[in-house]
């Protein structure tokens, strides 16, 4: 595994919005089949990064690159992106009234997949998917994420990454505003689509929902940074001592290791 | 999100090739330009009018001369009066079969789909080319159930007590000065009756088409739905893409009876030089019930107001209006409710999308007369601005003289936003296909008011005009 090429890999990213520099460097390698975590403090960047990879127009990478099986991809609109593969689960979805959600995933199937797929048989794959998601088909009928609640729109954006079945998700803070039967739900609707040729990037605040997703390495980002990587106990490590404590130790670890 | 003149030519193309192709000029006979009362006269005798309706024509004339354009809304200064025909003959004879409609208009009415759609989802098709209908037909059962659809022509000679006791007696010439221009000039447009309690389920089409070069048409219409009886019309237009202008103004009276109720539906699809300034209006009496579905998107100006005059006790009408200004147009829209009985209850909903530099405003009016207790109201309109180059007003006027009303009203103008675009678009869809679909979702609380038909059409039309090539 080890001398796989990363199928996608961020070198040295650094970002602006309305020329306040947000990322400053990030660095990221991403193989198939594996599970990155990213936490933080809030403000740290975090959605930046996310809204970045999937080429908000607001968000301006003034250095380094996205590489996606080889190609740099920042300069792509972000329904190119889509169609490479990359879906991108929102922190904040966005309501659509007047579009029903099954109208909404039928074109954006045909938009990613590029070709038709008849109502008759679009519905069918839908309802299989909400009902293995456990989410209540009369979801299909209504406007997309108008008047849901914050848990209801998570388990949507859910939804939509099984429809579209993407080789690289990255899911920010899609366990936030959710119950604790809504976090396993979740949990278990992400590693039942999860397979062995994709990857997900997990932005989150809690480890709970690592214990259904399960990183293969979590990164800690501040400042826009990361400052920290590790396995699954760092996401342990962190609950239990806070960012302050925990990056106070780095620091330290890191300044003896300077002096050294 | 910037808009390129390039999307501007695109969506022109488009409309240009589907429904602005000219006709060479054919005419039998084209009035000389110009409002002289000379034209009045002969139209009227070319149409073997009785003596009262040239009388009301040259009076008409007369209130047309004597009224200043309107100043209050659009600008109307542009207009060129004396370089338009009033009025173009193009057969003798109007058809009722398309055999009997000369060769060339029946293709243009082919290629704009109407003979089809009347084979499949209509009850009857009036289609009117320049001046007057060339073409019309009813289905035998509503006939035989005394329902009568006929160009405005036929309705006066062939009912002339029954066109006299109505004509002009909902919308009088006096009422404004294109209403008066239209009292003067009027040629074609329907006469419908609908008797005591038939329902006509599916609807009546009719479609105006202006194909000659500076022209004016002046349809009119009166529809008449007696008690508890029902009706749907639809009108839709189009006309050819030329660099001079050309002038509609239609009147529309519709007369809903007790407990009767009528469907006005309008697709409005002229080319953007043509000027569309419509008085419509219905006069519903007790139990009856009013609606108007007016989407307006083409034109280079428009003003139109769908009204309704809420009689008598338990009267009701409903105004839903759908506008979409781009480049170069200004569509001045909306509706006026007008409560003289209690227990009256009107809606004004009203939405409207502008882009490419287009300007839209929604002028609302509602009045309450004293003694309309218990009256009703809601007036809402929603606008959608797509681009920094267009805008959007709004002009509510609220004029009350009775206390016990209960009324509700609500603007909300919005930019269609930046997130709300990229979430499309990190779906998989096109900058405007991710528009295309936020307009297609901010028109549907009215679209999926129309007949399934015509909510495709309507569909269709706005993504046309949004300078997405349709296949
Ligand atoms: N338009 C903007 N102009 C200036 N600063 C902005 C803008 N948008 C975001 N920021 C700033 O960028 C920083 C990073 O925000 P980001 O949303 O990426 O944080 P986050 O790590 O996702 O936080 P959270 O955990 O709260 O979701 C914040 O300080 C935020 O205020
Ligand atoms: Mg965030």
């Amino acid at each position: 595994m080890a001398t796989e090429q990363p199928f996608f890999q961020i070198d040295d990213l650094h970002v602006e919005i309305e020329e306040n520099q947000i990322l400053r460097g990030v660095d990221l390698s991403v193989k198939r089949g594996e599970i990155h975590a990213i936490m933080g403090p809030n403000g740290s960047g975090k959605s930046t990064l996310a809204h970045t990879l999937m080429g908000h127009p607001s968000y301006e990478a003034t250095a380094g690159q996205v590489l996606y099986n080889g190609e740099d991809i920042l300069e792509r609109d972000p329904n190119d992106r889509a169609k490479l593969g990359i879906f991108l689960a929102f922190q904040y979805p966005l309501a659509i009234p007047g579009v029903s959600t099954l109208n909404f995933l039928r074109t954006s199937l045909k938009a990613v997949k590029q070709e038709e797929i008849s109502a008759r048989e679009f519905r069918r794959h839908l309802l299989d998917k909400m009902d293995m998601l456990k989410i209540n088909r009369e979801f299909a009928g209504r406007y997309l994420n108008d008047g849901f609640s914050g848990g209801e729109k998570k388990r949507m954006e859910i939804l939509q990454m099984a429809v579209l079945e993407p080789q690289l998700a990255i899911l920010d803070e899609i366990d936030s505003g959710l119950d604790i039967d809504a976090i396993r739900a979740v949990g278990e609707g992400i590693s039942s689509i999860m397979h062995p040729d994709m990857s997900i990037v997990i932005i989150t605040h809690y480890p709970r929902i690592l214990h259904y997703v399960k990183p293969d390495y979590v990164h800690i980002m501040v400042d826009g940074e990361i400052r920290q990587s590790g396995g699954f106990e760092l996401a342990e490590e962190l609950e239990a001592k806070g960012y302050d404590v925990l990056l106070k130790e780095v620091m330290v670890a890191s300044t003896q290791t300077q002096q050294a | 999100m910037a808009v390129t003149e390039k999307d501007i030519q695109e969506s022109k193309r488009v409309y240009k090739e589907k429904y602005g192709f000219a006709d060479p000029e054919q005419a039998i006979y084209k009035a000389p330009k110009g409002l002289d009362p000379e034209r009045v006269i002969e139209i009227s005798r070319m149409k073997n009018e009785p003596e009262w309706m040239l009388e009301f024509r040259l009076k008409s004339l007369e209130i047309f001369n004597k009224k200043p354009v309107p100043e209050w809304g659009a600008d109307l200064s542009h207009i060129p009066f004396d370089d338009l025909s009033y009025f173009v003959r193009t057969t003798e004879k109007q058809g009722t079969t398309w055999e009997d409609v000369p060769d060339y208009i029946k293709d243009t009415f082919d290629k704009l789909g109407i003979p089809e759609a009347e084979r499949k989802f209509l009850a009857g098709v009036s289609a009117q080319y320049e001046s007057e209908v060339v073409y019309h037909s009813i289905q035998k059962d509503l006939e035989a159930k005394g329902v009568i659809f006929l160009s405005t022509e036929e309705g006066l000679e062939q009912h002339p007590e029954l066109f006299r006791q109505y004509f002009g007696t909902v919308i009088p010439s006096a009422d404004n000065k294109f209403a008066a221009m239209n009292g003067a000039f009027w040629s074609g447009g329907s006469f419908v009756y609908v008797p005591k309690g038939v329902q006509v389920t599916i609807p009546l089409q009719a479609y105006f088409r202006i194909n000659a070069e500076q022209m004016g048409q002046f349809e009119r219409t009166l529809i008449i739905v007696d008690e508890g009886a029902y009706v749907h019309y639809v009108e839709g237009c189009t006309a050819p893409v030329y660099s001079t202008d050309s002038f509609h103004s239609g009147v529309i009276e519709i007369i809903v009876k007790k407990n009767a109720r009528c469907r006005y539906t309008t697709i409005q699809n002229w080319s953007t030089n043509v000027y569309n300034l419509v008085t419509q209006r219905s006069a519903v009496y007790e139990g009856g019930v009013m609606e108007w579905v007016d989407a307006n998107l083409g034109s280079s100006i428009t003003m139109k107001y769908p009204s309704v005059y809420l009689m008598e006790p338990g009267a009701k009408g409903d105004i839903l209006s759908i506008a979409y200004a781009g480049d170069g147009q200004v569509l001045d829209a909306g509706g006026k409710a007008v409560h003289v009985a209690p227990n009256t209850s009107s809606k004004i909903i009203s939405k409207s999308i502008s882009q490419h530099g287009g300007r839209t405003s929604f002028r609302g009016l509602l009045k309450i007369y004293k003694g309309a207790e218990s009256a009703k109201s809601a007036m809402r309109c929603d606008a959608l601005i797509l681009d920094s180059a267009s805008r959007s007003d709004t002009y509510p006027t609220i004029e009350i003289e009775e206390e016990q009303v209960n009324l509700g009203h609500e603007a909300v103008v919005s930019r269609i936003g930046e997130d709300q675009l990229f979430y499309l678009m990190s779906r998989g869809l096109s900058e405007s296909e991710a528009a295309g679909m936020i307009v297609s979702g901010f028109i549907e609380p009215i679209v999926k008011e129309l007949p399934m038909e015509y909510a495709v059409e309507m569909n269709r039309l706005i993504q046309l005009q949004m300078d997405k090539a349709v296949g």
